[in-house]
C-alpha cells in the first residue's frame, strides 16, 4: 500500500477544478503558473515513486482489498514501467504548458484557466490510464483523456478545419472506446473479475481459450489501436493532429497515440499472455500485421505531406507502426528498445511540432510551398528543426537512435530493412522541409492539386502574428532535443529502462543486459539519417508534384475527411483483427 | 436460446449503430448514432449481471441470502458508463453545432477541408 500513489492522478485532476472555478477572476499569468506548478509536482511525485518506492507501488482505492482472492475495488498497480510513462507524460505536459505560456488569443469569455485546466485534466486522464490495475477504470481514463483531447482539438472553434477535425477524432475515437467496453463487459462475464490481474488468473484457471476470450481481446484492442491510430484505425490521427492548436498536438503525438501502444502491451501482458489467453505466437502475428502496415502506410503518406503538422501527424502513424513491430516480437530486449525509442521520439516529436507551431505564429501558414525560403532568419528554430528531423532518422547519440538500434537487433534482417526505410522517409520528409522553409533551396514547386490539404490560410495561434520569437517557445523543443538527446547517451537511464520493461513483461526471470550502443546500431543509425538526408536532397532537387497523376493518388483519395469512411474503416480494421486472432488461434 | 439473447441483442445494436454513422448524411444523427453503439454497451452489461428471478440488489427491505439478487457491480458500471455517454454526447453535439456555424452545412459529404 503506498498512498501517495492516487496522488499522481488526484493533483492535476483537483488542479484543474481549482482553474476551472476561480480562471475567471485571476490574471492570466497567475493561471498559468499555477498549472505548470502542479504538473511538475505531479512530475516530481511520479520521479519519487519511481526511484524510491519499491515495485510494484499498489494501492487499492478506499482500502477495498480482495477479500478470498475476490475483489470488487478499484486497484491502482503501479510499476517501474507505469511510474515511468506517467512521468514522462507529466514531464512533456510542463513543457507544453512551459511553450504555451501567453500562447493563445485572449481565452473564451475572458477566462484565464481554461487552456490549463484542460490540460492538466488531460495529464490526469493520461497518468490514470497508465497507473490503473483495472480494467474498467482504464476505459473511464481511456473515455476522459479522449474527451479533453476532443475539445482541445476544437478548442479554437471559430477555425472552421479545427471543430471538423475534433469531431472525427471525437466519433472515431469514442467508438473504439464503445468497443473496448464491449470486450471489458465479456471479460467480466467469464471472470467475475475486473482487476486486470485477477482476470488474467481467472482466464488461466479456466484452461485454453475460446471464442469469448477471442471476441473480448479483438474488441480491447479495437479500442487501443484506435487510440495508437494502427492502420486502418489511423484515419482520425491526421486530420485532428492538423488542425489541432500545436501545444496540443505536442501532446497528442508525443505522448496519447504512444499510449494506445503501452496499453496494448498492458493487456496481453496481464491479462491474456498466460495459458487462458492468447497464444504468443497469435499475437505476435497480428501485432506485427498491423505494425507493419502502419509502418508502410504512414511513411508513404508522410513523404507525400506539404501541410507540415500533417506531415509530422503522418510521421507519427508510422513510427507508432515501428513500435508495435518492437512490441509483437515479445523478446524483452526488443521492449526495452521499444520503451527508449518512445521517449527518445516524445521528445523528438513535440520539439518538432513546437517549431511547426513558430512558423505558423510567425507566418501564419504551415504550408511548405507557401513558406518556402521565407523562414531564413529563425536561425535557431531551423537548428532544432533540422536536429529533429536527423533525431526522426535516428541519427546517432540521440534516444531514437538507440532504442530503433536495440529493436533492430531483436527484429532480424527483413524488419531491420522495414526501420531503417521508414525512419528514413520520414527523417527525409522532416529535412526536406526544412530545406526548403528555412533554407530556400531548390524552386518553389508549382501549385498542388485540388483535392489534398495545404496548410495556406491557417490563422496564427498567438494575439497577434509574432514578430519575434518568444524565449520560451524557442526553449522548449531545445530542451525536449536535449532530452531525447540524452535518452540516448545515460547508460543510467537505459538500464533503468531495461529493467522496467524486463519486470513489466512476464516470463523474464533472469536480468538481461540493457539497452546499449553496438557497433552495427551504430552503423545503421548513419546509415538511415545519410538516407534521409539523400532523400531530402533529391526531393529538393527535384520537385515532385508538378506531374498531375500519382502512383499513390488512390492511397490519398481514402483519407477523404469522411466521418462515415472513417468508421467503415474501423471495422473493417476489427475484422481484420478478429480474422488475424482467429486463424492463429484454429 | 433466451439465455444468449441479450448477447445478440447487444451486439445488433452495435452493429445498427455502426451502420448508421457509416452512412449518415447528417453529423447529429451521426452523433445520435454513436449514442446507439454506446447503449449496445448497457445491454450488454445489464445481462451480464443479470441472474435468474434476482431482484434488485437493495438490501434495505432484503435479508441477505434469502433470494438472488442481480450483480450490482455490472449496474455500476452501466451508470458510469451513462456519465461517460452523456459527456460525449454533449461535447460532440457542441462541436456540431461549431461546424454547422462555420461550414454552413451538417452533411458529411460537403466537408472537404480535410484530405489526402
Amino acid at each position: 500500500m503506498n498512498h501517495l500513489l492516487p496522488l499522481v492522478i488526484v493533483t492535476p485532476l483537483l488542479g484543474a477544478a481549482l482553474l476551472v472555478a476561480a480562471g475567471r477572476f485571476v490574471p492570466r499569468p497567475a493561471a498559468e503558473a499555477l498549472a505548470c506548478a502542479l504538473a511538475a509536482a505531479t512530475a516530481a511525485l511520479a520521479l519519487h515513486l519511481l526511484l524510491h518506492a519499491p515495485s510494484p507501488v499498489i494501492d487499492w482505492l478506499g482500502a477495498w482489498t480482495p477479500r478470498n482472492g475476490h475483489s470488487v475495488g478499484i486497484v491502482l498497480h503501479a510499476d517501474r514501467l507505469a511510474l515511468g510513462t506517467a512521468a514522462l507524460v507529466s514531464l512533456l505536459v510542463l513543457a507544453v504548458l512551459v511553450y504555451s505560456w501567453r500562447y493563445f488569443d485572449e481565452p473564451p469569455r475572458k477566462h484565464a484557466g481554461s487552456f490549463p485546466a484542460l490540460v492538466l485534466l488531460f495529464q490526469a486522464g493520461m497518468c490514470g490510464f497508465v497507473l490503473t490495475g483495472d480494467l474498467f477504470n482504464a476505459f473511464v481514463f481511456f473515455e476522459l483523456m479522449g474527451v479533453v483531447a476532443y475539445a482541445l482539438t476544437g478548442y479554437r472553434v471559430e477555425a472552421a478545419k479545427a471543430v471538423q477535425g475534433g469531431l472525427t477524432f471525437g466519433v472515431v475515437n469514442s467508438l473504439g472506446a464503445y468497443a473496448m467496453l464491449m470486450g471489458v463487459g465479456l471479460l467480466y462475464a467469464r471472470t467475475g473479475e475486473l482487476a486486470m490481474r485477477h482476470i488474467g488468473a481467472a482466464l488461466d484457471a479456466r484452461g485454453a481459450p475460446d471464442a469469448l476470450v477471442l471476441a473480448a481481446f479483438v474488441l480491447l484492442l479495437t479500442g487501443l489501436l484506435v487510440k495508437a491510430a494502427a492502420v486502418p484505425f489511423h484515419f482520425w490521427l491526421p486530420d485532428a493532429h492538423a488542425v489541432a492548436p500545436t501545444p496540443v498536438c505536442m501532446l497528442l503525438s508525443g505522448v496519447m497515440v504512444e499510449l494506445g501502444v503501452y496499453g496494448t502491451a498492458r493487456i496481453y501482458w496481464t491479462i491474456f499472455s498466460g495459458p487462458g489467453g492468447i497464444p504468443p505466437e497469435t499475437v505476435a502475428h497480428t501485432l506485427l500485421t498491423f505494425g507493419v502496415l502502419s509502418a508502410a502506410v504512414g511513411a508513404l503518406m508522410c513523404w507525400y505531406q506539404r501541410h507540415i503538422k500533417r506531415l509530422l501527424a503522418f510521421s507519427t502513424v508510422a513510427h507508432t507502426g515501428l513500435f508495435l513491430i518492437g512490441l509483437a516480437l515479445l523478446a524483452p530486449e526488443a521492449t526495452g528498445g521499444t520503451a527508449l525509442y518512445l521517449i527518445g521520439h516524445a521528445g523528438v516529436k513535440a520539439a518538432l511540432f513546437a517549431c511547426a507551431g513558430i512558423l505558423l505564429d510567425r507566418y501564419g501558414s504551415i504550408d511548405e510551398y507557401a513558406l518556402h525560403g521565407r523562414a531564413r532568419e529563425l536561425r535557431l528554430t531551423a537548428a532544432c528543426f533540422t536536429a529533429g528531423g536527423l533525431a526522426l532518422a535516428g541519427l546517432p547519440p540521440f534516444g531514437t537512435a538507440l532504442g530503433k538500434a536495440v529493436t533492430e537487433e531483436a527484429a532480424g534482417p527483413w524488419l531491420t530493412a522495414l526501420f531503417v526505410l521508414v525512419s528514413a522517409v520520414t527523417g527525409g520528409a522532416v529535412l526536406r522541409v526544412a530545406a526548403r522553409v528555412f533554407g530556400g533551396h531548390g524552386t518553389p514547386p508549382a501549385a498542388g492539386e485540388e483535392r489534398e490539404t495545404s496548410g495556406e490560410g491557417e490563422r496564427p495561434e498567438t494575439e497577434q502574428q509574432l514578430t519575434r520569437v518568444p524565449a520560451t517557445m524557442l526553449a522548449v523543443p531545445g530542451v525536449l532535443l536535449v532530452g531525447a538527446l540524452l535518452a540516448g547517451v545515460l547508460p543510467a537511464l537505459h538500464s533503468a529502462v531495461g529493467s522496467a520493461a524486463d519486470e513489466a513483461a512476464p516470463g523474464v526471470t533472469v536480468a538481461l543486459t540493457p539497452p546499449h550502443w553496438s557497433a552495427p546500431g551504430i552503423l545503421l543509425g548513419l546509415l538511415s539519417a545519410a538516407v534521409a538526408a539523400g532523400l531530402a536532397v533529391l526531393a529538393v532537387r527535384r520537385p515532385q508534384h508538378t506531374r498531375s497523376r500519382h502512383w499513390l493518388d488512390p492511397l490519398r483519395l481514402l483519407h477523404s475527411g469522411h466521418i462515415g469512411d472513417y468508421v467503415a474503416w474501423t471495422l473493417a480494421g476489427t475484422t481484420l483483427l478478429g480474422a488475424l486472432a482467429l486463424t492463429g488461434l484454429l | 436460446m433466451m439465455d444468449v439473447l441479450p448477447y445478440l441483442v447487444a451486439a445488433w445494436i452495435f452493429l445498427v449503430g455502426c451502420y448508421g454513422l457509416a452512412t449518415s448524411r447528417n453529423l447529429i444523427h451521426a452523433v445520435g448514432c454513436l449514442a446507439v453503439c454506446q447503449a449496445a454497451t448497457y445491454v450488454l452489461l445489464l445481462s451480464v449481471g443479470y441472474r435468474h428471478s434476482g431482484t434488485a440488489p437493495v438490501f434495505a427491505d432484503l435479508t441477505p441470502h434469502t433470494r438472488p439478487v442481480v450483480d450490482p457491480v455490472v449496474q455500476a458500471l452501466a451508470l458510469t458508463d451513462v456519465v461517460v455517454g452523456a459527456t460525449v454526447t454533449a461535447l460532440l453535439l457542441a462541436l456540431v453545432i461549431q461546424v454547422a456555424k462555420r461550414h454552413h452545412t451538417l452533411d458529411p459529404d460537403e466537408l472537404s477541408e480535410l484530405r489526402g
